[in-house]
C-alpha cells in the first residue's frame, strides 16, 4: 500500500524547501489544470501556528488533512507547554501520525510527501499569558548569552519516515530539483534567506523543464529569524520579491540554453 | 464507643458540645470563583482624532498588598487592537491565551487576521456573558481599543456580567469614579473627535493616572500606555508618573501620625 501512495506523490507538482542560515524557504510548482481557476487563489502552502509552514506533493485533500492535524498538534502543544511547538517536535508528531495510517486495514496511507519548515525563535519569548517579568535581581536560573532556536526543515514520507534536511524536494521534478539543491553546498550554512528565495524559484523552474508544455504558477513562502523580514513568522514571500526571483529564474534558464547552444556550435567547429 | 466513623478523632459531643459549623463550613456551594484573588485596578482610555489611547498602571494587588509591580495589563491582539484588563489577573491570563489562540487561527486564512477591535469587543462581551450565565464569571472589566469596520476609532468596555458600554472616553474600576469626571471636564459632551488631538488624549490619560495614584490605594506610579493609530500600536510598558505633588496631603486630617 505504501508503495502506491509513493506513486501518487511522484506525480504531484514539485515542492522544495531550503534551510538557509537565517530562515527557511518553501516553494511549490502549481500546474494550472484549468484556465477557469483564479490565478493566485487555491494556496498549497499552509501555515501552522505562527512559525511553521507545510507544503506537500501528492493528493491535495490528503495534504489538507495533514495540515489540519499539524494545527491541532501545534495548538495542543501550546495548551500544554504555553509556548510555540519546536519544528523538530511537530515533525516527530506528524511522522507518528502518518505511520499509524500504515498499520490498519481500515485506512489507507497518506498520499502525500510533506515538507515541514519552521523557525524556532532565538529570542526569549514570554510564556503564553505571562503577565510580568519577575524580579530584576537574582539569577532565576537563566544562562546568559546561551544560544537557542534556528531553522528547521523536515520531509515526511507516506511510510511515516522523516528526516531533517538542508534542502528537500518532492513531487514530479524531485530528481532535477535534488541535483540542483546538492550544488548549493547548503551544509556549510552560508546561504542567506534572500539568496535562498532566488534559488528556490530557479529550482522550481529547472524542475519544470521536463513538463514544459504545461503552464504553472510558483507559490513561495518564507520564515526568517526574529530580526529578519518576517520576524520569525511564516508568511508569503512579498509579490515584488517573488516576481524578481521569477525573473531571475527565467533569465538563468535562458542563459543555460544559450550556453548549451554555443557549446554545440563550438564542438561542430572543431570537427 | 461511638460507632460512627465520621465522629472518630473529633472532640466528643457529650463532653465539648456539638461542633459549631459557623466556624468552618464543610458543606454548601463552592464560592472560589465569585471573588477575585490577585487584581489589577483602573484602565483608562480616550479616543482622539485618528486613533485611541489607553493606559493602566503596572500593579497587581493581592487584596490590599501591592504584590506584583511589573504586570502588563495592556495586551495587544494581532497588530490591530489593544485590550486593557482590570480585575482578576488569572482570568486575564486565561483571556490572553484565548485571544492568542484566536489570533493564530485567524491567521490561517490567506487574508490574515481580519478581526478589528469592534469584532474583538463583541466576542469578549459574549464570553463574559456566557461565563456569568454559568455562574462561573471571568472577574474582569476590560476596555477594548482600536478601529471598527469603517476604520473609525473604537473604544468600548465589557464587564464580568457581559455588560457593554461605549463612550469617547472610558475608565474601569476606581477610575470610573475618579477619572471619568476629569475626562468629561476636559472633553465636554458633544466635543467633535476632530478637536481632540493625540497629544491632548495622552496628556489627559497621564493626568488621570496621576490623580488615581493620589487617591486609589490599589494603584502604582509605574504605568503602561498604548497609542493606537492607523500606523500601528505604540506601546510603552515602563513609564513613571511625572510631576507628583503631595502638598495637598498636608491638609488632610484624621489619619497617620498627626497629633491635631
Amino acid at each position: 500500500m505504501v508503495e502506491y501512495a509513493v506513486k501518487a506523490v511522484e506525480n504531484g507538482g514539485t515542492a522544495v524547501g531550503i534551510r538557509c542560515k537565517d530562515g527557511v524557504v518553501l516553494a511549490v510548482e502549481k500546474i494550472i489544470t484549468s484556465k477557469l481557476l483564479k490565478p493566485g487563489a487555491n494556496k498549497r502552502i499552509a501555515t501552522v501556528d505562527r512559525h511553521v509552514g507545510i507544503v506537500s506533493a501528492g493528493l491535495v485533500p490528503d495534504g489538507r488533512h495533514f495540515v489540519s492535524r499539524a494545527r491541532d498538534e501545534a495548538s495542543s502543544w501550546r495548551s500544554t507547554y504555553k509556548g510555540p511547538i519546536p519544528t523538530s517536535a511537530i515533525a516527530n508528531r506528524l511522522g507518528g501520525y502518518v505511520q499509524a495510517y500504515t498499520l490498519y486495514s481500515s485506512v489507507r496511507p497518506f498520499g502525500v510527501t510533506a515538507i515541514v519548515g519552521g523557525w524556532d525563535t532565538e529570542a526569549e519569548l514570554p510564556v503564553d499569558g505571562q503577565v510580568g517579568n519577575g524580579p530584576k535581581s537574582g539569577s532565576g536560573g537563566k544562562v546568559e548569552g546561551a544560544k537557542a532556536g534556528g531553522p528547521g526543515l523536515y520531509m515526511i514520507e507516506p511510510s511515516g519516515l522523516y528526516w531533517g534536511y538542508y534542502g528537500a524536494a518532492t513531487g514530479k521534478g524531485r530528481q532535477a530539483a535534488k541535483a540542483e539543491l546538492e550544488k548549493l553546498d547548503l551544509s556549510s550554512g552560508n546561504l542567506s534567506l534572500a539568496d535562498g528565495v532566488k534559488e528556490a524559484a530557479r529550482i522550481i523552474y529547472v524542475a519544470h523543464e521536463d513538463s514544459k508544455d504545461k503552464e504553472f504558477e510558483l507559490e513561495m513562502t518564507w520564515i526568517s529569524s526574529v530580526d529578519g523580514p518576517t520576524k520569525g513568522r511564516h508568511e508569503e514571500v512579498p509579490k515584488e520579491i517573488l516576481e524578481e526571483a521569477e525573473k531571475a529564474a527565467k533569465r538563468a534558464l535562458e542563459g543555460d540554453d544559450e550556453e548549451e547552444e554555443d557549446k554545440g556550435e563550438g564542438e561542430q567547429m572543431e570537427e | 464507643m461511638n460507632h460512627f466513623p465520621e465522629a472518630w478523632g473529633r472532640p466528643r459531643n457529650d463532653v465539648y458540645g456539638a461542633y459549631d459549623h459557623s466556624y468552618l463550613q464543610t458543606s454548601g456551594p463552592k464560592a472560589h470563583t465569585s471573588s477575585p484573588a490577585v487584581t489589577g485596578t483602573s484602565v483608562v482610555g480616550v479616543k482622539f482624532n485618528g486613533g485611541v489611547a489607553i493606559a493602566t498602571d503596572n500593579l497587581a494587588s493581592y487584596g490590599s498588598l501591592a504584590r506584583f509591580s511589573d504586570v502588563k495589563r495592556l495586551r495587544n491582539f494581532g497588530d490591530k487592537a489593544m485590550v486593557g484588563f482590570g480585575g482578576d489577573v488569572s482570568d486575564m491570563q486565561y483571556l490572553d491565551r484565548l485571544l492568542d489562540s484566536m489570533d493564530i487561527k485567524e491567521n490561517y486564512s490567506h487574508h490574515g487576521n481580519m478581526l478589528n477591535a469592534k469584532n474583538l469587543h463583541t466576542y469578549l462581551a459574549k464570553v463574559f456573558y456566557k461565563r456569568r450565565s454559568e455562574f462561573n464569571p471571568l472577574w474582569n472589566h476590560v476596555l477594548v481599543a482600536g478601529f471598527d469596520g469603517q476604520g473609525e476609532p473604537f473604544l468600548s468596555s465589557a464587564d464580568l456580567l457581559g455588560t457593554t458600554f461605549s463612550a469617547p472616553h472610558l475608565a474601569t474600576g476606581f477610575g470610573a469614579h475618579l477619572a471619568v469626571p476629569i475626562l468629561r471636564r476636559k472633553f465636554p459632551e458633544g466635543t467633535p473627535l476632530e478637536q481632540v488631538s493625540k497629544e491632548d488624549a495622552v496628556e489627559a490619560l497621564k493626568e488621570c493616572l496621576k490623580v488615581l495614584f493620589y487617591r486609589d490605594a490599589r494603584s502604582a506610579d509605574k504605568y503602561s500606555i498604548a497609542v493606537i493609530t492607523k500606523d500601528g500600536i505604540d506601546l510603552k510598558e515602563d513609564e513613571q508618573i511625572q510631576g507628583q505633588s503631595w502638598a495637598f496631603a498636608e491638609r488632610i486630617r484624621g489619619y497617620g501620625a498627626q497629633t491635631a
